[in-house]
């Protein structure tokens, strides 16, 4: 098995650390273990290790699968910006660099969708998609039922929140 | 207006109190926002920021939630001296200090609510608060916050939540934290198991100025890790239910430290009394080390006349930026020293040493 960091020499640290019964693992040599600073209990996460070898691996394999580097249009942020710092370049970057994000985020959070706060206008469309995933499945199950009047009515709802979701 | 004129006076603000206050000195709630489509800070072009800063600083500073007139100036308008001051206060962070043009900061008169504007996402909004206090500190930046989303549109993707320079930060975009006096612990030598315990529950335990930093002063940070997938009340709730054990496991350290070794606690607190109070010359680590024990022996009521809001002004006039603030002349590490000495003889000078027979007494 070969250092996840320097992919030179062979991993004989291996790190496993337990967050909410969710395991994630780590494999180092020992030169790039004591670079990181694994032996220090007290300042030590894993997810902020993940976040500058496992997390930028995965981004970069899933765009490099392309061939092309991937460049974001917007702002001109780079793959090997993202290595050097770990960081975005703007919002639209999480648009671009979309390939291998949420198995960064599986490895760093607790989970890969937003369960928080919703800015006002989204939550409009949020609803509103909601709404409409909602009448689909009374469809399908008024059409399974044989139930056809029910379903006209359900068919003109939802052509209805179609048009309020495209307007919004 | 100079920040400095602005600022609470230390012992003012020293004075301010909350629940748990013996053990939590203080509460903090932090949310990063970005404006939709501009690049993030670290980045974008000075231009760039400067555009980002022309937007928020006026539609932040507006902000009912502010009133009267708060501290809103751009990070160029103030002196080295002054942004290390705010450090040494916890009102901005270390990296945020280091910024010039193009970065900002709102200040409300109060205190409760400090907004760095461009430090690494477009907006680092906080709300603080003395003692235990993160619900509250969470529903009042809440408020800022849809205020502030009724005025600017930030960066949100209905996946990911809002959008930040960092990954880590991203969904939420909240860190909530609280700073944690914990001197029982540290003399029990608990306090590495509990700083395990706390990790393996996905929080952070950091030293006193935030990442990076020594726990000096037995004070430490503890702050949720993941912003992502649990919301903010969840994260908020979680955060104040390891906070209440920990506090119950400082109680407890602190009882048997006084059952158990009573001495050894008397030896430490006195001691800590005699060179505070005695020294010509002191350092910045060694005055936190011992105002910690001064701190836990007003605690165990050992002092007649030493006030909690003494000590914890000591703590910030013994800073390096505050020391400095008392000469016109640049100081060095020595004169430092020799006058933080100074400083600390002359405010205890009154203060009675403590009474040994006190120890374990209940207050009245």
């Amino acid at each position: 098995m070969q250092c996840q960091v320097c992919k030179k020499s062979p991993a004989t640290v291996h790190l496993t650390q337990i967050i909410e019964n969710q395991v994630k693992k780590v494999d180092l040599c020992e030169a790039c273990a004591k670079e990181k600073g694994v032996n220090d209990p007290t300042g030590f996460s894993l997810a902020d290790l993940l976040l500058g070898l496992g997390a930028s691996q995965k981004m970069e394999e899933a765009n490099t699968a392309t061939g092309a580097e991937v460049v974001c249009k917007h702002c001109g942020f780079t793959q090997a910006d993202f290595k050097k710092s770990g960081r975005l370049g703007c919002s639209e970057c999480y648009h671009v660099f979309a390939d291998g994000l949420d198995a960064l985020l599986k490895g760093m959070h607790k989970g890969t969708h937003h369960r928080g706060k919703v800015p006002p206008s989204v939550r409009k469309v949020v609803n509103q998609e909601a709404r409409l995933a909602k009448l689909e499945a009374a469809l399908k199950a008024a059409i399974a039922k044989e139930d056809f009047e029910t379903a006209a009515t359900l068919r003109d709802e939802i052509k209805q929140a179609k048009k309020a979701l495209q307007s919004a | 207006m100079n920040v400095q004129d602005f600022l609470i006076s230390p012992g003012e603000a020293c004075k301010r109190s909350g629940p748990h206050d013996k053990i939590v000195l203080s509460s903090r709630v932090r949310l990063a926002r970005n404006l939709k489509g501009a690049p993030f800070p670290g980045h974008a072009k000075k231009a760039e920021r400067v555009k980002s800063l022309d937007v928020l600083l006026p539609a932040v500073s507006g902000l009912p939630q502010l009133a009267p007139k708060p501290f809103a100036e751009p990070l160029d308008k103030l002196s080295a001296q002054d942004k290390q001051i705010l450090v040494e206060r916890h009102l901005i962070s270390r990296e945020h200090a280091a910024k010039g043009a193009g970065s900002g900061l709102v200040l409300n008169a109060e205190e409760s609510f400090c907004i760095m504007v461009n430090e690494e996402d477009h907006l680092r909004m906080q709300a603080l608060r003395p003692g235990l206090q993160l619900k509250q500190a969470w529903l009042a930046l809440d408020g800022l916050d849809s205020a502030l989303q009724e005025r600017v549109e930030f960066a949100f993707h209905t996946q990911y939540g809002y959008l930040t320079a960092c990954p880590t930060n991203l969904g939420t975009g909240i860190r909530v934290s609280a700073m944690l006096h914990l001197p029982g612990l540290v003399l029990a030598e608990q306090i590495n198991q509990i700083i395990q315990a706390v990790n393996k529950l996905g929080l952070a335990v950091r030293g006193l100025y935030g990442e990076g930093t020594e726990a000096l002063g037995n004070i430490f940070q503890v702050s949720n890790q993941q912003t992502l997938g649990e919301s903010e009340s969840e994260i908020v709730e979680r955060l104040n239910k390891v906070l209440l054990q920990v506090i119950e496991h400082e109680e407890n350290a602190r009882l048997s430290q006084i059952e158990k070794k009573p001495k050894v606690l008397l030896n430490h607190i006195g001691r800590a009394y005699g060179i505070l109070a005695h020294a010509h010359s002191i350092s910045s680590k060694e005055t936190m080390n011992l105002l910690s024990l001064l701190r836990l022996g007003v605690d165990l009521n050992l002092f007649a006349d030493l006030p909690k809001a003494l000590v914890d002004e000591l703590f910030l006039l013994s800073q390096p930026a505050h020391l400095q603030l008392r000469v016109p002349d640049k100081l060095d590490a020595e004169q430092r020293d020799s006058l933080r000495a100074d400083m600390l003889r002359e405010r205890l000078r009154s203060v009675q040493p403590p009474d040994a027979g006190k120890l374990g007494a209940k207050a009245e």
